[in-house]
């Protein structure tokens, strides 16, 4: 289970606040960051009592979750007697705009999550501590089986900032619903956007308001699934030197074109768009939707819990392809950085609790059995956030105690889809490729090659600002 | 009677350890305006705290860049990097295609409406009412309102725009073609919708003030309607008229919610404004968020705003 809260999405922005009432829960929240924090706790590095804040704890709203951190808090307070781990209860575990104000005033906790696209800020506000020194075999010992693009997330050159605590890559989400209706077999997900479009053809002919695939255009969430569309067909978002846009290419324009076509041609997306994160999970819940691209965790975070949909209707497959095989997906996932400030003791004791919740298989986060216990669905592949023998040992874990069927997920986890990571710059990429995604989505004349070639061209210039 | 009325005793000398702080003139001066530092002085704590002192920090900030936790002068640089941003001139001419439009068309109609509705002998009270409650609505629900109207699939334009038998739009999700976008078009319309009924009752009050003899003389002379707005109506609110669209210029060029909550948190480049790529530049860009281009493109922002301002003023100090 991933923890609450943890959605994969690269930004959660919530409209409507106004300035000041922004910039007064900004302050707000920062006061309580600031009020939680422990950093004038003395902290030793001579094993005596030390005190360390961590936020993203899911608040009680999560009733399961809420529960299990805080079993985990007690577990682990009694077996390291000298700390004390003081939970933050947030919930989304980050707001940007929020996150950002956090780090120029200093104020984050003493473990503070971060999406993997917040490295760069965190490193250019100076509020990351290195703690290299202090992760070794010993203190975290899955580190040399902790999937590389995820470590790679948390590292600047050799110096470990963080520990990852969740990766993932996307997939086809389906609703296995509509596709029996609809005469199709919910067990051989489409692989190919030549079989995306037939089926979202089938399934939107079924009228009353379904339409077969959807996809974002707003909040940057339509450049990020482009970026995920791009890599799944063997493109890339950006040169492998971080210097040009590389989207203006054959997989860019085929992704295009094959959207563009179930848009126009096929009818089978919705006049609707300007979409952004959360739309897409409401239709599928609501029965509205048949196929749209995700992570795993918007299933058991999103669809069921909070949209209401059944958990038996949902499968996945693979990204879409051009061969049915995808080159790669979009990987992302979250972290745990070390404020700046942090004594020794405080990041030892950080690494010793995320070694405990996140990252020791079968125990916090993995206790697959418990989870089962609390009646909370086991079984999604997901987080990938190892290899080797301890992912074989997680895998293991997590099939004894799988209460959904798993073989609803075969396709995706055959696949098995190589992480890419996000491209450099990732959300000001996504940014300059909203607007793409929405002439796509709403212009029945859109010029494919002209939008890209300008946006291309916005991206390098974005890439030669910052770099 | 007069002479003795302000007539005062002389005081008396006091002893000479009193004199260096009673007898000086500051300290006389300070005797005298004490309560009214004391007021004052919130008031000026107030916007020393919360307006001085952030729009000079904002300046510093913008000439500022902070990497790997060092911040250190940059000249120029944050600007150039704004200026070279593909988003920048399109984000200014998004913003004023927006205050333009929002002139002819939220500027003008509030000021009809307050004609008209002060020529009403019946239901004036019900429909000030009516004028005035869009106003009451949290920006953010009305925004939202209109978003289900413009809804493609779902929204009452459309349907209205069926019914009719006239083809469906894309609204405000429009990407974006011709001289004025239909999105721009359909921002504008929500915002004049949300904003109207102050304008209105400004007018209303200044409206009412017009003393009726001059209409009535007017009206003996022969003049229409519309003669007698231009030559009675107008002359008679031209201090309000001036001011407003002074205030609705400058609010205008901040346009920001309307177009953050209308295109789902922004999307598209047809409707983004100015404010909009400020907060992209601080907020929206996980991982590349800063406070440097952000300061950098305020500070612009409020350059522009303040020659508009001083022009202005300039400009009709003569006639005020």
């Amino acid at each position: 289970m991933k923890r609450f809260g943890t959605t994969n999405r690269p930004l959660c922005r919530w409209p409507g606040t106004r300035t000041i009432a922004g910039a007064a829960a900004v302050a707000a929240l920062g006061l309580s960051a600031a009020a939680c924090s422990s950093s004038n706790s003395p902290g030793t590095a001579g094993g005596s009592n030390v005190t360390i804040s961590v936020d993203c704890a899911p608040p009680a709203s999560s009733p399961v979750q809420h529960k299990e951190w805080d079993e985990d808090v007690a577990i682990f307070e009694k077996r390291n007697p000298g700390i004390t781990i003081q939970s933050i209860y947030t919930s989304p575990c980050e707001v940007p705009a929020t996150f950002t104000a956090m780090l120029r005033a200093g104020t984050e906790p003493n473990v503070f999550y971060t999406y993997f696209t917040d490295k760069n800020q965190v490193l250019d506000q100076g509020q990351a501590a290195d703690i290299t020194p202090y992760v070794t075999t010993k203190t975290v010992p899955v580190r040399r089986d902790i999937v590389l693009s995820a470590m790679a997330a948390v590292t600047a050159g050799k110096t470990i900032y963080g520990l990852p605590t969740v990766n993932y890559t996307q997939g086809l989400i389906i609703n296995r619903q509509l596709f029996t209706q609809a005469h199709l077999n919910p067990d051989q997900p489409p692989a190919t956007w030549a079989e995306v479009a037939r089926d979202a053809k089938a399934i939107a002919a079924l009228g009353q308001g379904i339409y077969g695939y959807g996809d974002y255009s707003a909040g940057n969430n339509g450049g990020w699934h482009f970026a995920s569309e791009v890599d799944a067909m063997g493109g890339q978002m950006v040169n492998p030197a971080g210097t040009a846009a590389a989207f203006d290419s054959p997989q860019g324009k085929a992704v295009l074109q094959a959207l563009h076509q179930m848009r126009f041609t096929d009818h089978s997306m919705s006049p609707t768009q300007q979409l952004a994160w959360g739309a897409l999970q409401k239709q599928m819940a609501a029965g509205k939707l048949g196929m749209y691209i995700a992570a795993p965790d918007d299933i058991y975070n999103v669809i069921v819990p909070q949209d209401g949909g059944h958990i038996n209707d949902y499968g996945m497959g693979p990204l879409p392809s051009a061969s049915g095989t995808p080159a790669g997906s979009l990987s992302g996932g979250n972290d745990y950085m070390f404020a700046k400030r942090d004594t020794p003791a405080q990041i030892r004791a950080g690494i010793k609790w995320l070694d405990f919740e996140d990252l020791t298989p079968g125990v916090g986060q993995f206790n697959y059995a418990r989870q089962k216990a609390d009646g909370f669905p086991v079984g999604f592949p997901e987080p990938q956030l190892f290899t080797g023998a301890t992912g074989q040992q997680n895998q293991k874990l997590l099939d004894a105690s799988a209460t959904i069927n798993t073989s609803y997920y075969s396709a995706f986890t055959a696949a098995h889809e190589k992480g890419m990571g996000e491209p450099v710059d990732a959300q000001a990429v996504y940014k300059t490729l909203d607007p793409v995604m929405l002439a796509v989505l709403t212009n029945p004349n859109a010029n494919i090659s002209s939008l890209l070639s300008s946006a291309a061209g916005q991206v390098n210039q974005i890439l030669a600002n910052n770099g | 009677m007069a002479e003795t009325a302000v007539r005062v005793s002389k005081p008396r000398a006091r002893p000479a350890s009193m004199r260096p702080l009673a007898g000086s003139r500051f300290g006389r001066k300070v005797r005298r305006n004490l309560s009214a530092h004391g007021f004052l002085i919130g008031a000026v704590l107030c916007f020393a705290f919360f307006s001085w002192y952030p729009i000079v920090r904002e300046i510093i900030m913008s000439f500022q860049r902070t990497r790997l936790g060092v911040t250190s002068w940059a000249g120029w640089r944050n600007y150039i990097t704004i200026f070279h941003d593909p988003t920048f001139w399109l984000a200014w001419r998004n913003t004023l295609e927006f205050t333009v439009l929002a002139l002819i068309i939220g500027y003008a109609v509030p000021f009809f409406v307050a004609i008209l509705l002060n020529e009403l002998r019946h239901a004036r009270g019900y429909l000030r009412v009516l004028v005035y409650l869009p106003v009451m609505l949290p920006p953010a629900s009305a925004l939202l309102l209109f978003a289900y109207f413009y809804d493609p699939t779902y929204g009452l334009f459309n349907h209205v725009l069926q019914a009719v038998h006239l083809p469906a739009s894309q609204w405000v999700q429009s990407s974006g073609t011709g001289v004025v976008s239909t999105a721009m078009i359909s921002v504008v319309i929500a915002a004049t919708w949300m904003n109207m009924g102050g304008a209105t009752l400004i007018y209303l009050a200044a409206l009412q003030n017009i003393p009726g003899e001059l209409y009535e003389a007017a009206e003996l002379d022969g003049a229409g309607m519309f003669k007698r707005i231009r030559h009675i109506t107008v002359p008679q609110t031209k201090l309000i008229l001036s001011m407003l669209l002074m205030l609705q210029v400058v609010a205008t060029m901040q346009m920001f919610v309307e177009a953050f909550i209308l295109t789902n948190g922004g999307s598209g480049t047809a409707v983004v404004s100015v404010v909009n790529l400020i907060y992209t530049y601080a907020f929206a860009l996980s991982g590349a968020s800063n406070y440097d281009s952000a300061s950098a493109l305020g500070v612009v922002l409020m350059l522009v705003l303040a020659v508009f301002s001083g022009g202005y003023l300039w400009l009709s100090r003569d006639r005020d």
